[in-house]
């Protein structure tokens, strides 16, 4: 749980990626700013195309080969933004990590996972040969791999999807970063995978005293895993808190329709719930607040002016012109 | 068939190699290797299966047909077209391998470079290529081979200097698809630098079509080394090459067939050797159980 003496490893400030398509600029990510504290697990929860993943492309300087990224991501008070890839090298890998959502290609074909794990000790430590193999062994077996020490010598396709996101995250962790950013680490893994990955890196997390950004679209995920949690829709965060916060009551109609839709404690055969609509064309945002078209309580305001995201409670704000409202029917 | 051996992969490790040497064990890839090495040993140990000097006349025996004293005839001046064939596959070795090495190594870290960072570099190097692409191949190598005077050093600076655009072109736009994988863009949030992900992962995984083109290639550089030996611009007379020995037939192709005809069919032969070798080595390395 997130305490008040944790200080900002991450904090990230007006952070605006745009693309630009045919002449037309289509910002995925629209000048969102979060903290992440050392040691927490903040979920960045939102349907596809919300902008999460482009986020975490942004913050480790991926997304600037596609597209502008603006503003400030800082990393212990450092700007990694105006960094080069160059000087980005000893930041990533050592300090901050990465997984991806696809672990059947997120690994290189050609070579050993041992290899792969070995790669990352090579550029972040001094270890010498015989101790690198040593910690890659202590690696495959910390990630639940059986048989370490025989399967350095494997080749990625002789592993299963889940044992492929294990490899994934040991060649992630090999330097003991203070920071991992998972991008949908579990969706293409099966439902009983899925849980065990999630306690593993829940586990690490808490071990290692490494803070997470999970994003994830499913909010049953958030619920299990997550400190924090920060809602993104149409490239905007429209609510952040803790996550007992915004479960137990959101301040954010799109909030409460992703929470309806989750399949809890419903009687079989019960149509799911869906959020009417589909998120707006990037290159057709409404003027207002973007959520509107498909809200369910819907006023004027909304349709003329966008709600900012404004503090409104302890450590909760909420991107809506009607904040105390939006949650009454889960509170009810 | 193929199916209980890649399922025996995952369990008894022992047999790991056995579906990749299994795939060498074809008719394509056996006559391949033998007409190679064939070739290769010809090229090495010419003086132990040559019967005569190469450049020795014979004035008793000129223009002999093939026979028992001289199993592919002899030429105008007497000398054993069998012994100049078998000579020639030193130089002809020599010129696959040289004429097409230079611009395969240059022409790699050339197209992995300018694929990987792009910008004004990618820009210029694809005005090169479509400059130098839209020249006949053989027109562009003679015109270097005039400036530079002919001979066979000669003959493989025009060629790198040409070919390497091709081997580049290939390899851009292989490590351009390379790079939109998930492992590469992993690569670089792990913070290795440019040069590890550029030729540790993402040129070992383009190699499978540069191999395979390459081995296309020896057989025509071989093709073209006697173009243009034959058109004098490439290996000099007395000099024993397959496309001057061609050349020099020329004049007596009604009256001895042979002396153009042997070593025609060795040119076929290794090209043929070589495109068989490089078929079977694509089918090998193609990398296995991505699906």
């Amino acid at each position: 749980m997130m305490t008040s003496q944790n200080k900002s490893l991450l904090q990230v400030r007006d952070l605006t990626t745009t693309f630009y398509r045919n002449g037309r600029a289509l910002r995925a990510v629209d000048g969102i700013s979060f903290d992440v504290h050392a040691g927490e697990v903040l979920g960045l929860v939102g349907e596809s195309g919300s902008g999460k993943s482009i986020s975490l492309r942004s913050i480790i300087g991926l997304a600037r080969d596609y597209g502008t990224v603006e503003g400030n991501v800082y990393w212990k008070g450092e700007d990694l933004l105006t960094r080069t890839d160059k000087q980005l090298q000893c930041v990533r890998g050592s300090q901050i990590s990465m997984i991806f959502q696809e672990p059947m290609t997120s690994l290189n074909p050609l070579l050993t996972v041992g290899l792969q794990i070995e790669e990352n000790l090579k550029a972040h430590t001094d270890l010498d040969r015989p101790a690198r193999k040593a910690r890659a062994i202590e690696l495959l077996d910390t990630v639940g791999i059986p048989g370490a020490s025989s399967r350095l010598r494997d080749f990625p396709h002789q592993f299963s999807g889940g044992m492929r996101q294990r490899v994934m995250i040991a060649i992630a962790l090999a330097s003991c970063p203070e920071l991992l950013l998972a991008d949908e680490p579990t969706t293409a893994l099966d439902v009983t995978i899925q849980d065990q990955i999630l306690q593993l890196l829940l586990s690490l997390a808490k071990n290692l005293n490494m803070a997470i950004v999970l994003v994830t679209h499913d909010l049953g995920v958030v619920a299990q895993t997550c400190d924090r949690v920060a809602v993104m829709y149409a490239g905007r965060l429209v609510e952040t808190g803790s996550v007992r916060d915004v479960l137990k009551r959101p301040r954010h109609p799109y909030t409460l329709g992703l929470l309806k839709s989750v399949p809890e404690s419903v009687p079989p055969r019960t149509p799911l719930y869906s959020v009417p609509g589909t998120p707006p064309a990037l290159d057709a945002l409404p003027k207002g607040c973007a959520f509107a078209p498909r809200c369910h309580m819907v006023e004027d305001i909304c349709l003329g002016n966008r709600p900012p995201l404004s503090e409104i409670g302890e450590q909760i704000s909420s991107a809506c012109h009607f904040p105390e409202v939006a949650g009454e029917e889960v509170s009810a | 068939m193929t199916l209980p051996d890649t399922l025996q992969i995952t369990t008894q490790k022992k047999k790991k190699l056995n579906p990749r040497v299994k795939a060498l064990l074809r008719p394509g890839f056996l006559l391949g290797f033998f007409i190679l090495s064939c070739s290769i040993i010809l090229a090495v140990f010419p003086w132990a299966f040559a019967p005569y000097d190469p450049n020795a006349f014979d004035f008793t025996a000129i223009k002999q047909p093939p026979g028992r004293a001289h199993p592919f005839g002899t030429d105008n001046l007497g000398r054993d077209t069998l012994s100049r064939v078998i000579w020639a596959y030193q130089v002809d070795m020599q010129i696959a391998f040289f004429a097409t090495f230079f611009a395969m190594v240059i022409g790699v870290v050339a197209g992995s470079l300018v694929a990987y960072h792009g910008g004004i570099a990618d820009v210029i190097f694809g005005r090169v290529a479509d400059v130098t692409i839209t020249f006949p191949f053989l027109v562009l190598v003679i015109a270097v081979v005039a400036v530079l005077g002919p001979g066979l050093t000669n003959m493989y600076v025009a060629v790198t200097l040409v070919q390497w655009v091709y081997y580049a072109r290939l390899t851009r736009a292989e490590i351009m698809t390379q790079m939109t994988s998930d492992y590469a863009s992993a690569g670089r949030v792990m913070g290795y630098s440019s040069t590890r992900i550029i030729f540790r992962h993402l040129l070992p995984n383009a190699m499978t079509p540069l191999i395979t083109f390459w081995m296309t290639d020896m057989a025509l550089a071989i093709l073209l080394g006697s173009s243009l030996g034959y058109l004098g611009l490439g290996a000099q007379p007395p000099q024993a090459e397959w496309g001057v020995l061609i050349a020099e037939g020329r004049n007596f192709i009604t009256t001895a067939w042979w002396m153009s005809l042997m070593p025609g069919i060795a040119i076929v032969l290794t090209g043929l050797g070589f495109s068989l070798v490089g078929d079977s080595i694509a089918d090998v390395l193609r990398p296995r159980g991505a699906a």
